[in-house]
C-alpha cells in the first residue's frame, strides 16, 4: 500500500526531529526519552520502552512510556541469543512469532505487558539494547513500512545513546586523569618541599631558608598578576634555588664566619651546579633550572655564574634573589644577628636598580603592606619573619616611602640609570 | 475561572468535567505542559476531559506521544477525552493514527460539554 502524503510528511517531520534529538550532548535521559516520544509519536504507539543492556548484560530501562519500569529488570540476554540476534539481523520482531530463543524464552511475560514488536538496537556490531513498542493506536497490525521506519529510527537512537555513553566516558577519563595530575602534581610539590628542607639540613645555619625563599616568591609572584600555574612554578624554583649547595664542600657552607675568596668561589659555583641537577628533570613548570641558575646575578651585570645584566636576567630569577636576599638578611648568620626592618629597607633602597628589579621590590613591598595595615588577612611574610620583628609603628611608612620611591625609579628613564 | 499554567496553557472546569486549551503548535514542550494540566485535573476529580484545539495549527509527533498518553491516563481514571475545535488537517492525522479510535470529536467546546453532560450521547464526528 502506498502511504499517504501526510503520513510521509509526518514521518520525515518525526525523522528530522529525531536527527537534532540525538546529536543534542545535553541531558541523557532526556535525549532518549523525546527520541521514544517522537517514534512512538510517529506509528501513535501507546506503549513503549528504550531499554540498554548492563554490562551484566541485564536489560536496564532508559525510558519508558506507558509500561510497567521494572518489567524489564527480569530479562537477561544469554551468550549465545545475542549471537543468534546478531546473526539474524532483523530490524524488528513481533513478540507473537518468537523467532529467536531470547524472544520465546520471553514471549509470554511481553505479551502480558502488551508488548507487540521489540528492535534490537544494535551499534558497531554489538547488540546494546531493545527498544519495545506496542499498542498501535489504530489496532493494525505493523506494516512493512512501519518496520521501516521502526528500523531507521531505532538505527538513530541507538548511535545517539552509544554517542553519548561514548561522551560520558571521555569525560570521565577526563575527569580521572583531572585528578591523577592533581595528585601527581601534589607529590611533586610534596617532593620538592622534602628535599628543600633536605638542602637546608646541609646549612645548619639556615634551615628552613629554601621553604621562605619559595613562599616569598610565590608571594612577589602573585602580587606581581603571575597565573597560578606561573605562581606555583616560582614557588618550586624557590623551594629549589640551592639545590647545587648539595655538591658544595659542607664545611664551607657551615663555615662559622666570613669565608676566603677560595672558599666563596667554590660557594659560588652553587648557582650553575643547581642548573645542571635540575636542567636534567623534567619538571611540570618552565624555567625552573634558570631561576636557580640566575638567582645571584645582579641588574649591574656584577652577580654570577654569568654576569648578565637586567633583560637578560629572567624575571622569575629577579624575583627568586630578591626572596633569597630578604630572607638572608632577616635570618640570623653564624656570624651577624638578622638586620633590623629600617635596615634591611635601606638595602633595598640602595641596591634597587643595581641589584634588584625595582618592580620586583615594589611588588614584595606593597604584598607586606597589605599584610601590616590588614588589607589582607593572609599574614604568611608576618609569621615568617617571627614574633616582634616588625611590631614597630613606622613599618607602613618605611614601606609607603619605599613604594613611592620605586614608582619614580621604575620610569623608563631611571631603568636606564640602573646599568 | 480560567488558570494559566506555565504561561501557555488555560484550563477550566465545568463540573466534573476539565476543559484544557491546546496551544498554537503541539510539540514537545507544550505537550509536556498540556500532559501535565490533563494529570492534575483528573488527580483533583475531573471525569471527563475536553481538549481544545481552536488554536492549534499543527501536532508533531512528539504532540501524538503526549496525546496518546493523556489518553491512557484517561482510561485508566476512567475518564471520557473528547477533542474540540480541531481542524481539518489535524483531524486527518488523528484519522489516519487512530487517535480517533480513543476519543470523541465535537465540532467545539460547548457541543463536547453536552456531549459529556449526557444530552447528546452520541459524539458528533467530524
Amino acid at each position: 500500500m502506498v502511504p499517504s502524503t501526510q503520513k510521509l510528511i509526518h514521518t520525515f517531520g518525526a525523522l528530522a526531529d529525531l536527527g537534532q534529538e540525538v546529536a543534542n550532548t545535553g541531558d541523557f535521559s532526556e535525549m532518549v526519552r523525546t527520541s521514544m516520544h517522537l517514534l512512538l509519536g510517529t506509528l501513535a504507539l501507546r506503549r513503549g520502552a528504550v531499554a540498554e543492556f548492563s554490562p551484566a548484560r541485564a536489560l536496564e530501562c532508559v525510558a519508558v512510556w506507558g509500561l510497567d519500569e521494572q518489567l524489564l529488570s527480569q530479562f537477561q540476554i544469554r551468550g549465545e541469543e545475542e549471537i543468534e540476534l546478531l546473526g539474524l539481523q532483523w530490524p524488528a520482531f513481533l513478540v507473537a512469532e518468537g523467532r529467536s530463543s531470547f524472544f520465546e524464552r520471553h514471549q509470554a511475560a511481553l505479551a502480558r505487558e502488551g508488548i507487540e514488536l521489540i528492535a534490537p538496537m544494535i551499534v558497531r556490531d554489538k547488540l546494546t539494547g531493545f527498544v519495545l513498542l506496542g499498542g498501535k493506536a489504530s489496532g493494525e497490525e505493523f506494516s512493512a513500512e512501519d518496520f521501516e521506519t521502526i528500523r531507521a529510527m531505532v538505527r538513530h537512537i541507538g548511535v545517539g545513546i552509544h554517542t553519548h555513553r561514548l561522551i560520558e566516558q571521555v569525560a570521565q577519563r577526563a575527569e580521572e586523569n583531572r585528578r591523577l595530575y592533581e595528585d601527581l602534581r601534589a607529590i611533586y610539590r610534596d617532593t620538592v618541599r622534602a628535599f628543600a628542607a633536605a638542602i637546608d639540613i646541609k646549612d645548619k645555619y639556615t634551615q628552613g631558608h629554601s621553604e621562605r625563599v619559595g613562599r616569598y616568591s610565590e608571594i612577589i609572584a602573585r602580587e606581581m598578576g603571575w597565573s597560578e600555574d606561573e605562581v606555583e612554578g616560582i614557588q618550586i624554583a624557590g623551594y629549589l634555588h640551592d639545590v647545587g649547595k648539595l655538591v658544595v664542600d659542607r664545611n664551607i657552607i657551615n663555615a662559622p664566619y666570613h669565608i676566603d675568596a677560595k672558599q666563596s668561589s667554590e660557594l659560588n659555583k652553587h648557582p650553575a651546579a643547581g642548573y645542571e641537577i635540575l636542567a636534567a628533570i623534567n619538571h611540570p613548570y618552565a624555567d625552573i633550572p634558570l631561576m636557580a641558575k640566575y638567582h645571584h646575578e645582579r641588574l649591574d651585570g656584577r652577580g654570577y655564574p654569568d654576569g648578565l645584566v637586567d633583560e637578560q636576567i629572567p624575571l622569575g630569577a629577579k624575583i627568586v634573589a630578591l626572596a633569597d636576599s630578604f630572607d638572608a638578611m632577616t635570618t640570623d648568620r653564624p656570624y651577624r644577628r638578622r638586620r633590623s626592618f629600617e635596615d634591611v629597607v635601606r638595602d633595598l633602597r640602595q641596591n634597587t636598580g643595581t641589584q634588584f628589579d625595582p618592580n620586583v621590590v615594589a611588588a614584595f613591598a606593597r604584598a607586606l603592606l597589605k599584610e601590616v595595615t590588614g588589607e589582607t588577612k593572609d599574614r604568611r611574610i608576618v609569621k615568617m619573619l617571627g614574633k616582634g620583628y616588625l611590631e614597630e609603628d613606622n613599618v607602613p611608612t618605611l614601606l609607603n616611602d619605599l613604594i613611592a620611591d620605586l614608582s619614580d625609579r621604575s620610569r623608563p628613564t631611571a631603568l636606564s640609570g640602573r646599568q | 475561572m480560567d488558570s494559566l499554567i506555565g504561561a501557555t496553557v488555560r484550563s477550566h472546569c465545568v463540573g466534573t468535567t476539565a476543559v484544557v486549551y491546546a496551544s498554537d503548535y503541539l510539540n514537545k514542550l507544550t505537550g509536556e505542559k498540556i500532559e501535565r494540566e490533563c494529570r492534575r485535573q483528573l488527580d483533583s476529580g475531573c471525569r471527563a476531559l475536553v481538549i481544545d484545539f481552536g488554536d492549534t495549527q499543527l501536532v508533531n509527533s512528539i504532540g501524538i506521544s503526549i496525546l496518546l498518553g493523556i489518553i491512557n491516563v484517561a482510561e485508566k481514571n476512567g475518564a471520557q477525552v473528547v477533542f474540540s475545535d480541531v481542524n481539518n488537517q489535524t483531524v486527518e492525522l488523528f484519522d489516519m493514527l487512530g487517535l480517533t479510535r480513543h476519543v470523541a470529536l465535537a465540532r467545539n467546546e460547548q457541543e463536547a460539554l453536552s456531549n459529556i453532560s449526557g444530552l447528546d450521547p452520541t459524539p458528533t464526528l467530524h
